[in-house]
């Protein structure tokens, strides 16, 4: 039962291919890296994945439903979070106003009983911040839950935006370079928190990085990318060794070592 | 822990009877005591501003819905505004009035033996003023920004067009006479307190953060699962709805309308109320309304001849907007979050600023050695 399947994915942007004939599967449970040098096409995949581009040709489908070009809300909707390279918080809510953002698509009372204040929409308002606490609280945000998103520190915004995506109760959650920015003990603190969600939420992650060393001690498999081609796949010892790899990253040469 | 502690005693205070929620009730009860008082003992001309400021502030109110809340700039105000001014006009006008009015072409058989009561004109008049706000927020919200800006103003041209061209509906250009004088305080604020209930209410819950979330950033919203059109239509046609009552107020106060009252000057006129009151900030829609018709009133005698000294200035009509507009270039230029910034009036913000002055009082007074214990906890 494979949970995410891009089958000969395209995207061309004009003249320029993006990603080209991109094929991979996710398990269910799976924590998977892509990574790749800069304009490799790792965030347009995110990009086709989460319904922002359509693709060129090829299928996507998630959990056996064919979900190519359809709309990110609802995407969403289907179970598949994500969150953004450049961090992209709403400003005008506080912590807890983005978590429940996330939670909307979930509410059933409709407009009318939220904008008389009826019943309905009261218990249902009350049972969603009650459950956006218990998430914060689970991600040691709660202290924060009042505060401005743009007054958090760097890695407390990152970590806010994927409460906020884990709020639409996912099954396959997105990380587009969560670790941007990070300094090595920030990022190895971030990767736990990884490895805690993935476990905590019965979620699947699919997850980009720059950095190849931030990701090795924590995915199993590890895709490579170069010019939006696959160029290795699997266990972080074997990537790391490849040969076409440290050419995409490096160059050729001779002096490469991670 | 303590954190779903406080959440709760928030969520207490919220509902149980505070002294907040005691001081609104107060407040609330004096006011309408006060539209009591006006209704019976103030004259025409006074209440009739007191009338154009619930109008005003429903009309800057629901901009700020759109606009404010929803990052939506739409300027067909003016064009919603008419649809309900004509329906209310024409279902609540006397056979008599009407057969007066349309010498030119007789009115459309259907509307012309009909002489309905006041609430469901009302109603009608904001229906359909939602309903065309629905059919232009369809294609329109596809569009951003000043896109966005420049097709709903074209739209509201059009509706003014039709207005001026449907001759046995509208009356054209000669536009509608005797409107009956049903507005009054009662009608004009109890609507303006519908309003702003509703659209509070709204914006306060997780539809209004929805809202809120596609002004901030559309993608972010939409990858959150928002469904973006559907958000943005309900916020449109919610606008409407209460604009459409609105200009049903007004029809029903001023009792002559006609297509020029609702060119786009009007939709300029809402923009800058709300632009000054803050956007985001329902209590400054509703002090801008109120404030803007005031002076535009108070600054009514510049418009006549007055000399200064040995200087005489002659009347010019128009002066008053000169003087708005300069006021609009301050705020933009020295105020931008305008009189409440996006915040709302809220009693524990007064006390706050009570506390500052009575703590400035008290220290200009008696100079304090030490600062006192729970201010450096803080």
């Amino acid at each position: 039962m494979t949970i995410l399947l891009l089958d000969n994915v395209v995207k061309r942007f004009g003249g320029l291919v993006a990603v080209n004939n991109f094929s991979t599967q996710l398990q269910p449970g799976e924590l998977c890296a892509l990574i790749g040098p800069n304009g490799s096409g790792k965030t347009t995949i995110f990009n086709l994945i989460s319904g922002i581009y359509e693709p060129t040709s090829g299928k996507i489908y998630f959990d056996g439903l064919d979900i190519t070009g359809k709309r990110p809300d609802v995407i969403a909707g289907l179970g598949v979070a994500r969150t953004f390279q450049n961090i992209r918080l709403f400003k005008g809510l506080d912590v807890l106003g983005n978590v429940l953002v996330g939670q909307h698509l979930r509410v059933h009372s409709d407009p009318f009983s939220a904008m008389f204040g009826l019943p309905n929409y009261t218990r249902e308002e009350r049972m969603m911040r009650e459950k956006g606490m218990e998430l914060l609280e689970a991600l040691n945000l709660a202290h924060l839950a009042h505060e401005e998103p743009s007054s958090l520190p760097y890695g407390q915004q990152r970590k806010l935006e994927i409460a906020r995506a884990l709020a639409t109760e996912p099954r396959l959650l997105l990380l587009d370079e969560p670790a941007a920015g990070m300094n090595r003990t920030e990022s190895q603190e971030l990767m736990d928190f990884i490895l805690h969600i993935l476990d905590t939420f019965e979620l699947t992650i699919f997850l980009i990085e720059h950095q190849m060393r931030v990701v090795m001690s924590i995915c199993p498999r590890i895709i490579v990318i170069d010019h939006g081609v696959i160029i290795a796949e699997g266990a972080p010892a074997d990537i790391q060794n490849d040969q076409r790899v440290i050419e995409a990253y490096l160059g050729v040469g001779d002096y490469a070592s991670g | 822990m303590t954190t779903i502690q406080t959440q709760e005693q928030r969520g207490e205070r919220r509902f149980g009877l505070t002294h907040n929620r005691i001081l609104t009730v107060a407040s609330l009860i004096l006011f309408i005591g006060f539209l009591i008082w006006a209704q019976n003992n103030l004259d025409p001309y006074k209440l009739r501003i007191l009338n154009l400021c619930a109008i005003y502030a429903i009309f800057a109110v629901t901009f700020n819905l759109i606009f404010g809340f929803t990052g939506q700039l739409s300027l067909g105000h003016a064009g919603f505004a008419a649809v309900g001014a004509y329906t209310a006009a024409l279902l609540t006008m006397s056979v008599a009035q009407k057969q007066a009015n349309f010498f030119l072409e007789p009115l459309v058989p259907l509307l012309a033996n009909v002489e309905w009561p006041f609430l469901p004109a009302i109603l009608v008049g904001g229906v359909l003023a939602a309903l065309t706000g629905l059919l232009i927020g369809w294609p329109a919200l596809r569009l951003r920004g000043d896109y966005l800006a420049i097709a709903t103003l074209g739209f509201s041209e059009i509706i003014r067009v039709i207005c001026v061209n449907w001759q046995n509906v509208t009356n054209g250009s000669l536009g509608l006479k005797g409107i009956p004088g049903h507005t009054n305080l009662y009608w004009s604020w109890g609507w303006a307190i519908i309003t702003i209930f509703v659209v509070k209410k709204l914006v306060d819950s997780s539809y209004g953060r929805a809202l809120k979330a596609i002004r901030d950033d559309e993608i972010a919203a939409e990858a959150l699962g928002i469904h973006l059109a559907r958000h943005k239509i309900l916020a449109f046609t919610l606008s409407s709805f209460f604009v459409g009552v609105g200009g049903a107020l007004l029809a029903n106060l001023i009792s002559t309308i006609d297509p020029k009252v609702f060119m786009f000057f009007l939709a300029y006129q809402i923009v800058g109320i709300t632009v000054m009151g803050g956007m985001g900030s329902l209590t400054g829609s509703v002090v801008a309304a109120v404030l803007y018709t005031v002076f535009l009133e108070v600054l009514r005698p510049i418009e006549s001849p007055f000399s200064i000294g040995p200087i005489n200035v002659p009347g010019i009509p128009g002066m008053r907007m000169v003087l708005f507009s300069i006021l609009l270039l301050l705020v933009i230029l020295f105020y931008q979050k305008g009189l409440f910034g996006g915040k709302e009036f809220s009693w524990d913000g007064l006390f706050a600023i009570g506390g500052k002055i009575r703590a400035r009082f008290a220290r200009a007074s008696v100079p304090p050695a030490t600062p006192p214990a729970n201010l450096k906890e803080e």
